[in-house]
């Protein structure tokens, strides 16, 4: 061994050390945040901080099933003490009435400040004679019991206005004091979790954490039969990668298997086989260490893609093996080295526009890619001839390799054919251009069927908001965030008055704004005012003014009491309403106001129109989550349509300034678009509306199949004398189809949209080119 | 209170009918009337206000569970109770409780609901059962036996002839009580 290749050893050890480190401490996360935008606009921000820090990603639902009521209800207490006191949870519910009456003392010792009836007019003649008669009239009905006690305290009806108020929103339904669903068979408990969102692997502990105060709690109380339903945006989260961790494993070692045997088949060499990965193995934790330097976190998806990547890149060390003649480095980098590194920087012009790509999972295939493709090139380039034992030689694939050729020149014939039937194609997606898109972002998801319908059904029963609108506000501190959620909520107000929605949630209805609380103060009467009104109000009334001192006693009180301020709220469980809905971010302070459908018996969708139409002005944006993340799509769709142009453009440009023929420039890409175009419309009449990564898919084929077409362009004419080069191209073909086809069987939607592109592309693109390779010439 | 010595008259007068007449008979009567519909008025008496509150309204049954209490003054209101589920509307309010997880409110409930009915075995869970008077005007009292229910209601007395009731008297705790005079209104 030289001195020099000895160095370019070090050198590459060192480095893939250095790599192994790196990936060890990498996070992999599957959350959504592939999907959320890089550079969001500013609705796009506020979705994104929802999405991943807000109270909304942050739910768990929680459902008991199996043994009867009772023990149900006594697991739920017990589950709720156990998750209460652990960390990473920041509040759970259960229904349970021990926590309203702390609600309860909040609201009836600030109900003045509180209540949004406290006017100036409330306590005039008028408005006490209105107020205190329909607390009499109260007295008469079947909830009259309640109200007699309070009364001589709360004549006009403050306090039961409130709790009229909290109720209003709908209550999940009640068995054995806990909540339950309707039909009584399950009980009901909702979490909060101290991790973000978008923090899976907190997701993770949090949900685990669960299942063990479950499991717990079950064995403690003796009851084998009682199970554990958990959903919840978490829950996704962590299934995804759960999934996308298993369906990648199970893939990657399908695809390696597959190929390693074709290698060892073609190489009967276990030395020249494990050296042949070797190129792969660096280019994979090349990308990965790209991505995760660059990004700071690694998608599962990008990991999937990896394994796709294999077969791409295992094709540099075949070329090598099965072109360099007794392994002569010096004669295959000067005869081959030009047209693999061509091809490689064909696919580089190809992933590298994906960089551009506001769309953050996408920048990630395309830097993994671009990043693992170099550098398998590169190490085939330089290390892997270093290595290289004397002697060692594949199979002789000379006899496969005429074959290869004899079946590629009579593939020529095939030339008017196929053009036929691309233009059928082409006629065919002309004909139904409205409809190769799905344009919904759903396509994408990993989220399993079975998840999403639990996830539906607890929420409906549990009364938990619609998820899919979200009010938001933005303010500079805290009193002016409460503000403008009053603002906004007198707004919401006559909505709900006109049956627009059916109700809505805000921090200010716990905690009002300083302003509001002072302007409600300063709507009391003094004692001595109220002394003078109250017999009038009452005149005639079954109720005698003299019955009402303690009335007296605390409006004197609330007059002069200090602001109620967030520590007031400290042990209720209004606290956590609170806090979910006014949080302080890095910009300032968001509201969230969520909005409930109207009742009915089918909860009727809510129009974001005229929601959006009523709260004009008010600075609050209305956040339709479904047609917010649509848009969010259709945007990444309409830009990745152009990186694809782009990168064609740049893979042209490419092949021109290199080939320096326009006619070769044409042989080359022509076959490219033709086997694109065809793939195209299989899938469209295999019913597949196209999405994002099929688009990407498209670009992999011109990418990947720029390899084969330059092969061809380069000895297209003499394939007869070159059989090594055919089967190497055969060979090459294979482990890339084999690479992508597993993909195909992916449970992860956006995996199996690549394989099925790709996998049938790559094979149609060497086929396609060796039908417009250049005639052979006769000797 | 006022009616004690009624009842205790009514007693007295009854006592040669009594071997002619018991609480399995009133039972088997009541199961048997089936549902209807009724007008009720219904006073309360509280301490807190210096005159009685009263209100009026229709009230309807259908057995074997399902009861309609619909107020019409001063304000109108609707209780609507169907099987364990206490519904109440008032003005564009709605208040639903599930009385499974309210024992309190169901051992109430259950009081009508079974004196409605007919079913013995529902009363005697909750209350003490005297009967006294005759066919054609009999008092039942239902005495509260669990002290969950004893700290709220003293004592419920129903009236009625034959398999109507006429009259249902609710005596709190604290005093105060409330009367629903009953009179059927013809099907239509």
């Amino acid at each position: 061994m030289t001195t020099t290749a000895r160095r370019t050893l070090l050198l590459w050890s060192m480095a893939m050390l250095a790599g192994a480190a790196i990936v060890w401490n990498s996070r992999f996360s599957a959350d959504i945040s592939f999907f959320l935008p890089a550079h969001p606009n500013a609705t796009q921000q506020v979705l994104v901080e929802q999405l991943t820090e807000g109270a909304v990603a942050r739910l768990l639902m929680l459902a008991v099933a199996g043994g009867d009521a009772r023990q149900r209800a006594a697991l739920s207490h017990d589950l709720r003490a156990r998750l209460a006191s652990r960390p990473e949870f920041a509040a759970v519910n259960n229904g349970e009435t021990q926590g309203l009456a702390t609600d309860q003392e909040y609201l009836f010792a600030h109900r003045y400040v509180l209540s949004p009836a406290v006017t100036p007019q409330r306590f005039s003649v008028t408005g006490l004679r209105a107020a205190i008669g329909e607390s009499i009239d109260l007295l008469a009905s079947p909830v009259g019991l309640l109200v007699k006690r309070l009364l001589p305290q709360d004549p006009t009806g403050e306090f039961a206005g409130l709790v009229a108020g909290l109720d209003s929103g709908r209550q999940p339904n009640s068995r054995e004091g806990v909540w339950a669903t309707r039909d009584g068979e399950r009980a009901l408990l909702l979490a909060q979790t101290a991790a973000l969102g978008s923090d899976t692997d907190g997701q993770a502990t949090a949900i685990d954490a669960a299942r063990a105060a479950f499991a717990a709690a079950a064995s403690a109380a003796g009851a084998a039969d009682l199970s554990l339903q958990i959903a919840g945006p978490g829950v996704f989260a962590v299934h995804a990668r759960a999934m996308i961790k298993e369906e990648v494993t199970r893939l990657t070692m399908i695809s390696a298997l597959a190929i390693v045997a074709l290698l060892f088949f073609v190489y009967r060499s276990f030395t020249l086989v494990s050296l042949g990965l070797l190129p792969v193995a660096s280019g994979a934790l090349a990308g990965v260490v790209a991505v995760s330097l660059a990004c700071g976190t690694v998608f599962g998806i990008t990991v999937g893609f990896g394994s796709a990547l294999i077969g791409e890149a295992v094709d540099y060390s075949i070329y090598y093996f099965v072109q360099a003649e007794r392994n002569d480095a010096l004669a295959w980098r000067s005869r081959f080295w030009p047209t693999v590194r061509l091809g490689m920087l064909t696919s580089v012009c190809g992933f590298g526009v994906l960089l551009f790509s506001g769309f953050p999972g996408l920048a990630q295939l395309g830097l993994y890619a671009l990043s693992g493709l170099v550098t398998a090139a590169a190490v085939t380039r330089f290390v892997l001839p270093q290595l290289v034992p004397a002697g060692s030689a594949p199979r002789d694939l000379d006899a496969l390799g005429h074959s290869v050729a004899q079946v590629a020149a009579g593939l020529r014939r095939l030339r008017w054919p196929v053009l036929l039937l691309a233009l059928l194609a082409a006629a065919l997606l002309l004909a139904n251009r409205g409809e190769w898109w799905n344009s919904e972002l759903s396509a994408l998801s990993t989220a399993s069927a079975e998840d999403l319908a639990t996830d539906s059904a607890l929420r409906a029963e549990l009364g938990a908001p619609d998820a899919r609108l979200l009010i938001v506000l933005r303010a500079a501190d805290r009193e002016n965030a409460l503000q403008s959620a009053e603002r906004a909520g007198h707004q919401l107000d006559r909505l709900v008055a006109a049956g627009v929605i059916g109700g809505y949630d805000s921090p200010a209805r716990y905690l009002p704004s300083e302003a509001t609380q002072a302007a409600r103060r300063a709507s009391l009467p003094t004692v001595a005012e109220l002394r003078e009104r109250l017999p009038r109000a009452l005149a005639g009334s079954p109720l005698a003014a003299g019955k009402l001192d303690p009335f007296l006693r605390d409006v004197d009180a609330a007059r002069v009491a200090p602001p109620v301020g967030p520590q007031a709220l400290h042990g209720t469980t209004l606290a956590l309403a609170v806090d979910a809905l006014l949080r302080q971010g890095d910009g300032g302070w968001s509201v969230l106001l969520p909005v409930r459908s109207p009742p009915g018996e089918d909860a009727r969708a809510i129009d974001a129109d005229a929601l959006r139409a009523a709260l004009a002005g008010s600075g609050a944006l209305v956040i339709d989550l479904k047609s917010e993340l649509d848009g969010l799509y259709t945007q990444y769709l309409a830009e990745a349509r152009l990186l694809s142009l782009i990168g064609l453009a740049a893979i042209v440009g490419l092949l021109a300034a290199t080939l320096r023929s326009p006619r070769r420039v044409l042989g080359v890409i022509v076959p490219l678009l033709l086997a694109v175009l065809i793939v195209t419309a299989g899938l469209h009449l295999a019913g597949v509306r196209l999405q994002l990564l099929h688009l990407i898919g498209l670009l992999l084929i011109v990418a990947v199949g720029s390899n084969y077409a330059l092969f061809f362009d380069r000895i297209g004419e003499h394939l007869q004398r070159e059989p090594r080069t055919a089967a190497s191209m055969l060979v090459a073909c294979l482990t890339t189809t084999i690479g992508f086809g597993t993909l195909a069987m992916a449970k992860v939607p956006v995996l199996q949209a690549l394989g099925v592109t790709v996998g049938p592309g790559a094979i149609l693109a060497l086929v396609l080119s060796a039908c417009f390779a250049p005639a052979a010439r006769r000797q | 209170m006022k009616r004690l010595p009624a009842g205790l008259l009514m007693i007295s007068l009854a006592i040669p009918a009594l071997a002619a007449w018991d609480l399995p008979q009133l039972m088997d009567e009541l199961a048997g009337a089936g549902g209807g519909r009724v007008r009720f008025v219904e006073t309360r008496y509280l301490a807190l206000l210096d005159k009685p509150l009263v209100s009026t309204g229709e009230m309807r049954f259908t057995a074997p569970d399902r009861l309609e209490k619909q107020t019409l003054t001063p304000r109108p209101e609707t209780l609507l109770l169907d099987k364990d589920r206490l519904t109440i509307a008032r003005d564009r309010q709605k208040l639903a409780v599930d009385l499974a997880s309210q024992p309190e409110a169901l051992a109430f409930v259950d009081s009508i609901r079974g004196a409605l009915t007919g079913n013995r075995q529902a009363l005697e869970k909750h209350y003490a059962l005297h009967l006294a008077g005759s066919r054609e005007h009999w008092t039942l009292t239902l005495l509260p036996s669990a002290p969950a229910i004893a700290a709220i209601v003293q004592k419920i007395t129903l009236t009625g002839q034959r398999n109507s009731i006429r009259s249902i008297e609710y005596l709190q705790t604290d005093g105060d009580r409330a009367l629903i005079r009953i009179e059927p209104l013809p099907d239509q």
